[in-house]
């Protein structure tokens, strides 16, 4: 099964905005090996027969009507941000694009 | 970087641009996409939201019908297959835009695929075939605060409204589009205008390309001329009007063949049109959809749609476009040369609208096609975002009609309606601009007239009536145009009487 590499791990690590200096690479990477083989390890009692699941309930089409339910107001919204500016979110600068 | 453009013929001349279009449509559901808050455009920050488009712990999603059903309709219209099992994906990403840290979207299951959207551009008609329309969820809206200009580059920080987070979208993705040489850049805009009419029949979305409602990402590559190769992509995000969809393909074709020509290459990358210049310039690198470690949604139960409701949405579909417009040319009497300005034109809604006031097609096509198009194209605006409204033409040509004004009054009408100086009557009185039809004054220009072209009241005299053209001119000059040409005409001829 896959070892994960260093360089995975980095850009993983980018793609989660999380810095990582080159001891955490070291420490991190074989650990996150040890978790993709443990669940690897799932593949060898999935038989050809078994199809993938990915969810628990055999359900579909569970929906809801197009109407309108009271929200959170403004206050309630934002009070759990850690800062907030103009009634909106306050975020710190972002380097990135938007997506 | 290279600094001079190449002309887009030169490039046109040497490359085959290939395009692939993405469109992005809010559908107009009361409710968001997973909850139950309000859609309303325009609502003061953050009071449309709730713990689950907040991404708040322990929230559940459940998917709103309308919003499946207009998706089936819009497969549906686009002549797609409408899948018959999908679920939704997580599109995982670190961006404030999603406080979920992901968006819900489809991946590798679309709930509908393999369609096509026919468009004319100068009487050919181009098939785009449609990849797939699929169903994801809107974004919060990001005010970028410092730094010189208020875009991303150079913020100090960002504050984030989510108020939008959440509302319905449509992606409609195409397939690569080529053969289109060096009509790219008008498929492109017949496409975007087509696709806008055909949803606007569906009554699925407001379409309002100026309110973020409809947007369009521009893929577009050259390959060498004769090759049918492609060439690597760049994609063009938020182009917001039609008239930015054609200028930034044709702005997009003249760079890249610029760098190609140069024996540079083409980065694969986003990029940004600016409206203001014209020009589009470097974004991020594009992601892998590796990246974005998509995965099937788990708080979301598979959608299956059952047939009965699949076909019973497809007969009620309206009529297709085509159609629609084959039935308006008939009535309203027009040529194939004069609709297909009228398309070209965009002016197909505003023609009905003014129709509908009361005005006759002919005089609808004329005012709009001719001298409202051109007045738009002046101005660098879309016909529609001109400050007149059909109601207001059909009262100038119903003036027209009355004789109370002529064409050559009727454009200064238009001047003032659309200056803002008021409805069509307030500015023909404002201005002064009705015609004289008293015969009192018309008869003494006449009698002038005559007086001042002795040789020319002779001839008519001995029955040249078309001489009579150079009177009703030296009448209209002193009349300075305010008279009734006609009546003026009537008046020369009987005192001339032979």
């Amino acid at each position: 099964m896959p070892e994960i590499s260093r360089d995975e791990v980095r850009h993983l690590a980018d793609l989660a905005r999380i810095e990582l200096d080159d001891a955490e690479l070291d420490h991190l990477a074989p650990q996150l090996s040890v978790i993709l083989e443990s669940i690897a390890s799932i593949a060898g009692v999935a038989a050809a027969d078994i199809p993938p699941t990915s969810h628990a309930l055999p359900l579909t089409n569970v929906y809801r009507d197009d109407v309108v339910v009271p929200c959170l107001t403004a206050e309630q919204a934002l009070s759990g941000a850690p800062a907030s500016e103009q009634q909106r979110f306050s975020v710190p600068r972002i380097l990135g694009d938007e997506q | 970087m290279t600094t001079t453009l190449m002309s887009y013929d030169d490039a046109i001349a040497a490359f085959d641009p290939a395009m692939g279009l993405e469109v992005h449509v809010e559908l107009n559901t009361a409710t968001k996409m997973f909850c139950g808050c309000p859609t309303e455009f325009g609502a003061e920050p953050n009071t449309q939201t709730c713990p689950t488009c907040l991404g708040l712990p322990g929230s559940l999603p459940v998917v709103n019908r309308k919003a499946v059903e207009s998706a089936i309709r819009i497969g549906l219209a686009l002549n797609c297959e409408i899948a018959a099992w999908c679920r939704f994906a997580r599109k995982n990403y670190f961006y404030p835009d999603m406080p979920k840290n992901f968006q819900t979207s489809q991946y590798d299951e679309p709930i509908a695929f393999d369609g096509f959207l026919d468009v004319e551009v100068e009487g050919e008609t181009f098939r785009v075939e449609i990849e797939r329309a699929h169903m994801e969820e809107d974004t919060g809206k990001s005010l970028h605060v410092g730094g010189s200009t208020g875009r991303i580059q150079g913020a100090d920080y960002s504050l984030v409204d989510y108020n939008r987070a959440g509302i319905p979208l449509i992606e409609i993705v195409t397939r690569p589009i080529t053969g289109m040489g060096a009509k790219a850049p008008a498929v492109a805009r017949a496409y975007v205008a087509t696709l806008r009419d055909l949803l606007l029949g569906l009554g699925v979305s407001d379409v309002r390309m100026e309110q973020g409602s409809m947007r369009c990402d521009v893929n577009l590559s050259l390959a060498p001329s004769g090759s049918d190769k492609l060439g690597t992509r760049t994609e063009t995000k938020n182009v917001n009007s039609l008239r930015s969809v054609e200028r930034a393909a044709r702005y997009e074709v003249s760079r890249q063949a610029t760098l190609l020509s140069a024996g540079e290459s083409i980065l694969q990358e986003t990029r940004h049109w600016h409206e203001d210049t014209g020009v589009t310039t470097s974004g991020r690198e594009k992601s892998d959809a590796d990246d974005y470690r998509y995965f099937p949604e788990p708080d979301l139960v598979p959608m299956a749609p059952p047939t009965e409701w699949v076909e019973e949405l497809r007969a009620a579909l309206p009529e297709p476009l085509r159609v629609q417009r084959a039935r308006l040319q008939a009535v309203w009497g027009f040529t194939d040369l004069e609709m297909r300005d009228v398309v070209a034109s965009d002016a197909v809604g505003l023609i009905e609208q003014t129709v509908t006031a009361g005005s006759s097609a002919q005089a609808a096509r004329k005012w709009w096609v001719s001298e409202l198009t051109r007045r738009a194209n002046e101005d660098g605006i879309e016909l529609a975002e001109l400050p007149i409204t059909p109601q207001q033409v059909a009262r100038i040509q119903a003036l027209v009609d009355e004789g109370s004004i002529n064409d050559k009054l009727a454009r200064q009408v238009f001047d003032g309606v659309l200056a803002g100086e008021g409805e069509p009557d307030g500015v023909v009185a404002a201005r002064g601009l009705a015609v004289v039809s008293d015969d009192a004054a018309l008869g003494e220009a006449v009698d002038r007239a005559i007086a001042a072209n002795p040789d020319v009241a002779e001839k008519i005299r001995d029955g040249k009536v078309a001489a009579a053209g150079a009177l009703i001119g030296a009448v209209m000059a002193q009349m300075r145009g305010q008279a009734d040409a006609g009546r003026v005409r009537e008046l020369i001829l009987e005192k001339l009487a032979p």
